[in-house]
């Protein structure tokens, strides 16, 4: 029993960062239809940029609010220099670009940084907390908080906001919301530096926990993929709930069957919910027209 | 394309191919162009996939992990000879592609790339984590093809670089010459109707599911063989051919050249092949000019590269 609690405390942390990335990629995908693979490439500069920012003298916080600013301002880069010349391409060509775009990134962050692993200390302090005979850390604690944080965030954002709403209009119809008025490049350049931004923070969360080096991106970007599609592309609840699921699958079968094969697990669930349930569980059931 | 077209592609390959080591001032050429080749013939098999069929696979270096490690492993334990091996990685893979097949092409878009990333994800990761069968990331040892020392007996003196330079461009034709035909046959035709509209193509009673299907058999077989060959070619095998990069790569060449012509397809292998080999030169810059090729590319010439420049020479009346 007090394995199996562990095991759900150490899922819920790496499945609210797979909820994080899964969270940008949803953002991207409603507002543009581009699925970004350059997603974990966020979470890597976040990482990253803090570590070095700390290193030079500054104080954490404000290194892990450079990070996110700065990476938020390279999701924006990458939206107008890759993406919008590209508009209207095949899902094969912007497949590609995210992909390029992400070796572009991974390839220049180890030329400004290094091949090293880095850390940061934890925000308050290693000391693992006991609860009913497992333990957490602290910082699992930062990085669940987080997680829920920016769900509500973008909750209230696309609920209770003129900009949150526009941009859900432009990925319901980008015509009709258009024809409303509504600046949907706008809408897109806002959308890639959120969710930049997002990835970001998910970054600074986690890499007390797990190390931060030049190509943790990959594995990040196909998690947070698998975990909104196993949510339900686009939708936001999808990635919070797929996240988490994702995450405290993994760490059972970790826990109980192969540490070396939890990814492969994960990666066979995927493929099992898309074969049941291509749309995912909150996805919602399109017909094509033709 | 008419059948005079394909004798022109396929000329121009094989002179390419035979006439190129004239101007080779070392050694080191020919293996640069074997690789080139094996690339190639990679690619080809993703030129019957996304370019005739419309479909993507961002796995298919799976399959040619299983054809490296058919090679690597058969001789080893079952004694198999590696040309045997090579046959039989293909026919794995060949099942391996009908069964995983199935389910998948059912998919979309995204949803069949991640899918197919999935499955080359999952090859690699056994590939890796079974160390005490394939030697887990370090690789295992590839037993020579023997092939080389039969020529010398016969008298035909030939250095590794120049047999492989010539065996994986003699394969790279046989290849070439299957993905022409294909695409003139009927079976052609209907995958690449598929390719403008399942709906379509469907409602003139073509058997989709079939013909998806069948275009993923063939372009694993290919992946598979090239897999083998830079084995063979290697004496070397490690999880990397299996590898997502190893994926993208391919996918990458494919569309750079143009997907939808072998000749372009296979320029793209050329470019991506060289490029690294030039780039050694400052290979911290590797990675960043790879991706800002493929970003580049895609924006300025979403065709390829040889269909842009084709239609731009006869636009200018050429």
């Amino acid at each position: 029993m007090d394995a199996l609690l562990q095991f759900i405390f150490s899922g819920l942390t790496v499945g609210a960062v797979y909820a994080l990335v899964a969270l940008g990629f949803t953002i991207i995908y409603n507002a543009s239809d581009v699925v970004n693979f350059a997603q974990g490439e966020f979470v890597m500069l976040g990482g990253m940029i803090t570590v070095f920012a700390f290193e030079a003298g500054l104080p954490l916080p404000l290194a892990a609010v450079i990070a996110v600013l700065v990476t938020a301002a390279i999701g924006v880069a990458l939206n107008k220099l890759a993406i919008e010349p590209a508009r209207g391409a095949p899902v094969v060509s912007l497949i590609i670009i995210t992909i390029g775009a992400s070796i572009l990134i991974r390839g220049a962050a180890q030329l400004v940084f290094d091949k090293q692993l880095h850390r940061f200390p934890s925000f308050s302090g290693d000391d693992p907390i006991a609860i009913f005979g497992a333990t957490i850390l602290p910082q699992s604690l930062w990085v669940i908080g987080g997680a829920i944080a920016v769900f509500v965030g973008l909750w209230l954002f696309f609920t209770h906001t003129l900009t949150g709403k526009a941009v859900l209009a432009t990925a319901n119809n980008r015509l009709a919301a258009q024809l409303v008025g509504i600046n949907t490049g706008w809408v897109m350049t806002l959308s890639f530096g959120l969710s930049a931004a997002i990835g970001a923070l998910a970054g600074v969360l986690v890499t007390p926990i797990t190390l931060v080096s030049y190509d943790v991106g990959v594995a990040l970007a196909l998690k947070g993929f698998a975990a909104a599609m196993l949510g339900g592309m686009g939708n936001p609840k999808g990635a919070l709930l797929g996240g988490l699921l994702l995450g405290l699958f993994e760490a059972l079968t970790a826990g109980y069957l192969s540490s070396q094969y939890k990814d492969a697990m994960a990666f066979i669930v995927i493929l099992g919910v898309l074969f049941v349930m291509p749309q995912g569980i909150f996805g919602k059931k399109t017909t094509e027209r033709v | 394309m008419t059948s005079r077209n394909k004798w022109i592609q396929l000329g121009l390959l094989a002179v390419l191919i035979a006439v190129l080591p004239a101007f080779f001032p070392s050694g080191y050429y020919y293996r640069v162009g074997a690789l080139i080749f094996v690339n190639a013939l990679a690619v080809i098999g993703l030129v019957v996939l996304i370019g005739y069929a419309g479909q993507i696979s961002l796995g298919h270096a799976g399959f040619a992990g299983i054809g490296a490690y058919a090679c690597a492993l058969t001789p080893e334990h079952l004694g198999l000879h590696p040309g045997l091996a090579v046959m039989l990685g293909a026919m794995l893979s060949a099942v391996m592609a009908a069964l995983i097949g199935k389910p998948i092409l059912r998919l979309k878009g995204y949803y069949l790339a991640v899918a197919t990333l999935g499955f080359g994800i999952l090859v690699s990761m056994v590939l890796t984590n079974e160390r005490a069968l394939t030697g887990g990331p370090d690789g295992m040892a590839v037993a020579d093809l023997g092939l080389r020392s039969l020529l010398r007996d016969m008298g035909w003196k030939l250095s590794g670089g120049e047999f492989w330079y010539m065996f994986s461009g003699i394969i790279l034709l046989i290849g070439a010459w299957i993905a022409l035909n294909l695409f003139d046959s009927p079976t052609g035709r209907a995958m690449r109707a598929l390719h403008g509209s399942e709906v379509a193509a469907a409602t003139v009673g073509v058997d989709v599911a079939k013909l998806k299907l069948r275009a993923f058999v063939i372009s694993a077989v290919y992946a598979s063989v090239a897999g083998s060959l830079l084995a063979l070619q290697n004496q070397y095998v490690t999880p990397d051919v299996a590898g997502f990069l190893h994926s993208v790569e391919m996918v990458t060449m494919a569309v750079l050249g143009g997907v939808g012509s072998v000749l372009g397809a296979s320029l793209g292998a050329v470019i991506l092949t060289l490029l690294p080999q030039v780039l050694t030169v400052f290979a911290e810059y590797e990675q960043l000019v790879l991706g800002a090729v493929m970003i580049v590319v895609m924006i300025f010439l979403p065709q390829g590269l040889l269909p842009s420049i084709a239609r731009r020479l006869r636009g200018t009346g050429e």
